[in-house]
């Protein structure tokens, strides 16, 4: 079942990778290919394996229950967070964060896994930053 | 004569210190990567490719240190192997099947060290492969036109699942992936954007250093949150590891075996689509018909060790060479190193012997070396790695995790890329969990740019006759192997899957 959904959501990707490539304005200078004919390559092969893993689905993975998705999806939230938070309060404060995060819900107990993100960002910092000399996000304290 | 001179010009570029010491690095890093379970050679590779940029490490000594890396983690997937019974990457899945039960017996220390010189074996003799065949094949690669290319890099893609691949569609799914990524940006010919949808930081297109670390790295970490309850907290089992040298009639029982298989592993890397894990499989399953007499293999008889390990390091080197001398890689981990090479601006394939023979045989020479210091860290402080083992992943993951940000930060110092990196490390766990091989997304990506080129080159000379694409009888025999490679799996993938997960079941 879930190669069925999934080969119909990459027919639909390939449909989709087709029209947005027949977008592409070409330009007055153009060679005997063209920028389209290998994306529209691309897509007809992408469409064609698609339309085979949903005829011919494998046996369905095991998946988590909803809880683990969750998870999953939570740990991904984090990480944005991460991304975008990451200029903005600088290096060591925003790593600690996520680092204490991912450990927590990897199974360290709460408070331990707060020492254990401090621990991880400080020495992240300290090898890559003041060994290494690589320039790392500088927040408004500094660091 | 010419090759050894190149060869002797290698080392003397390698043995400086800075090399040598990069070179110890790796080695030590990837002994630790590949022993620890969930971090394989291709994980390893990525994490650091970051950093060897960021460090701003110039094109030998980025690659020396890489691919010793790629060396280590083939010697140290072998570690949790014996002591716990976990491979520490695919490849060495079959050192299980002898290793674990000798450790069992008290031997511990003699299997570790035991395979240890296996590997050393098998990955010496096939650098030495590496040096004889690597030249050849570029005499042959010179011949080849836009056409050809384009020919080779399809064969590449046909047959890139391997002849143990079960789904072809699924192979192919990932490979169009790939190649759709690589379209995005400006086109090169005709400076037209495509498929950008006006977001500026694509014109560029996406960075495959990004791809290849959100699909390998981060969506490792997914795998372990998913799976926090289940064997991810393995305590490592209380293994006396005894004597650390094993004795002489063992090494000397075992002497035809490590060179059989080293052998057959080297040719089963060389050969696209067969790889590391074929290498072991094969040899093992080989050694295991010529010599296994009294049915000793499978309960811990040391050429059952032996053979294996060897086959799996041979491979390993023998991946290197269509890697170095096409620029068309045959395996995971060569694939990322394909991409180390193209960031640093160097073309791989048969113009690199010629234009940078600095850097072919500086690394041919630091991948001697590095066998040597290998064989030394993996005998005397086996013990060491042992205790690396003993990490949990819930501190292991964040770490692996929070380099992996750094990493690609320090590249471009954009969120932009952090946040692509975490979608590609979601869509890694979903492909993964859907047994959508990762390799050929991250080849297509490597290669899309360079396959279209060759593409419409090939085209464009002909004056937009596409028949030019099956001209010549060399780009005749590429298109008839590629479609052999991608159909023949569809009838003998299922079987060789089969007994590949059958052996460590029956005995």
């Amino acid at each position: 079942m879930s190669d069925r959904i999934f080969g119909i959501f990459g027919i639909c990707l390939a449909v989709f990778y087709a029209w947005a490539t027949l977008q592409i304005e070409e330009s007055f200078l153009s060679d005997a290919v063209g920028p389209k004919t290998f994306p529209l390559i691309v897509a007809a092969i992408l469409g064609l394996s698609s339309l085979i893993i949903a005829l011919k689905p494998d046996a369905d993975p095991v998946w988590p229950p909803l809880g683990r998705l969750v998870e999953i999806g939570a740990a991904a939230v984090v990480m944005v967070l991460y991304a975008e938070l990451l200029p903005e309060i600088g290096f060591i404060l925003a790593t600690a964060a996520a680092a204490s995060y991912l450990t927590w819900r990897l199974g360290t107990r709460p408070l331990s896994s707060l020492i254990t993100g401090a621990l991880i960002s400080l020495g992240i910092y300290t090898v890559f930053h003041l060994i290494l000399g690589l320039s790392l996000a500088r927040g408004p304290l500094g660091f | 004569m010419d090759t050894l001179a190149s060869l002797s010009d290698g080392f003397l570029i390698a043995l400086t210190w800075q090399n040598l010491l990069l070179a110890l690095l790796g080695c030590f890093l990837g002994t630790v990567m590949g022993a620890l379970p969930g971090l394989g050679p291709s994980n390893g590779v990525a994490i650091l490719i970051p950093l060897a940029f960021t460090l701003g490490l110039g094109a030998t000594p980025s690659l020396i240190l890489l691919t010793s890396v790629y060396y280590g983690a083939m010697y140290g997937g072998r570690i949790s192997s014996i002591l716990l019974n976990i491979p520490g990457d695919e490849p060495a899945m079959m050192t299980c099947l002898d290793g674990y039960p000798m450790a069992q017996k008290g031997q511990a220390g003699e299997a570790l060290s035991l395979s240890g010189i296996a590997s050393f074996v098998g990955a010496f003799l096939a650098t030495w492969g590496l040096v004889l065949l690597a030249p050849q094949l570029v005499k042959i690669a010179l011949l080849f036109g836009p056409a050809e290319y384009f020919a080779l890099f399809t064969l590449a893609f046909a047959t890139l699942g391997g002849v143990s691949s079960t789904n072809q569609a699924k192979s192919a799914f990932a490979a169009m992936l790939g190649l759709g990524l690589a379209v995005i940006g400006v086109d090169t010919q005709t400076g037209v954007p495509r498929l950008t949808f006006g977001e500026v930081h694509l014109y560029d297109g996406l960075d495959f250093l990004v791809a290849i670390v959100g699909l390998f790295a981060l969506s490792e970490v997914f795998i372990f949150l998913e799976n926090r309850h289940g064997a991810a907290d393995a305590d490592s089992k209380k293994i006396k590891i005894g004597r650390l040298t094993p004795p002489w009639s063992m090494i000397k029982s075992c002497t035809p075996t490590m060179l059989r298989t080293s052998f057959l592993g080297f040719i089963a890397g060389v050969l696209p689509g067969a790889g590391a894990s074929l290498g072991s499989f094969i040899s093992y399953s080989m050694e295991k018909r010529l010599v296994d007499k009294k049915g000793t293999f499978g309960k811990g008889d040391p050429r059952g060790v032996a053979a294996p390990e060897a086959g799996n390091n041979a491979a390993a080197g023998g991946a290197l060479v269509p890697m170095l001398a096409l620029g068309v890689p045959g395996s995971g981990t060569t694939a990322v190193l394909l991409a180390v090479l193209m960031s640093l601006n160097i073309t791989p394939g048969p113009l690199l012997f010629a234009n940078n023979p600095d850097v072919v045989w500086g690394l041919i020479a630091a991948l001697f070396i590095a066998n040597f210091m290998l064989l030394a860290l993996n005998i005397p402080m086996v013990g060491l790695f042992t205790r690396v083992l003993l990490v949990p992943p819930r501190i292991l993951m964040p770490i692996v995790a929070m380099v992996s940000f750094v990493g690609i930060y320090g590249i471009s110092g954009s969120s932009f890329d952090l946040l692509v990196m975490v979608a590609f490390g979601l869509a890694g766990w979903l492909l993964r969990k859907l047994d959508i091989p990762l390799v050929p997304i991250i080849l297509g990506t490597l290669l899309g740019n360079t396959m279209e080129n060759n593409l419409r080159r090939a085209v464009t000379i002909s004056n937009g006759d596409y028949g030019t694409l099956i001209d010549s009888p060399l780009s005749i025999t590429l298109w008839t192997i590629a479609l052999v490679g991608f159909i023949l799996p569809i009838f003998v993938g299922k079987i060789i899957k089969r007994r590949m997960r059958a052996e460590p079941t029956s005995d």
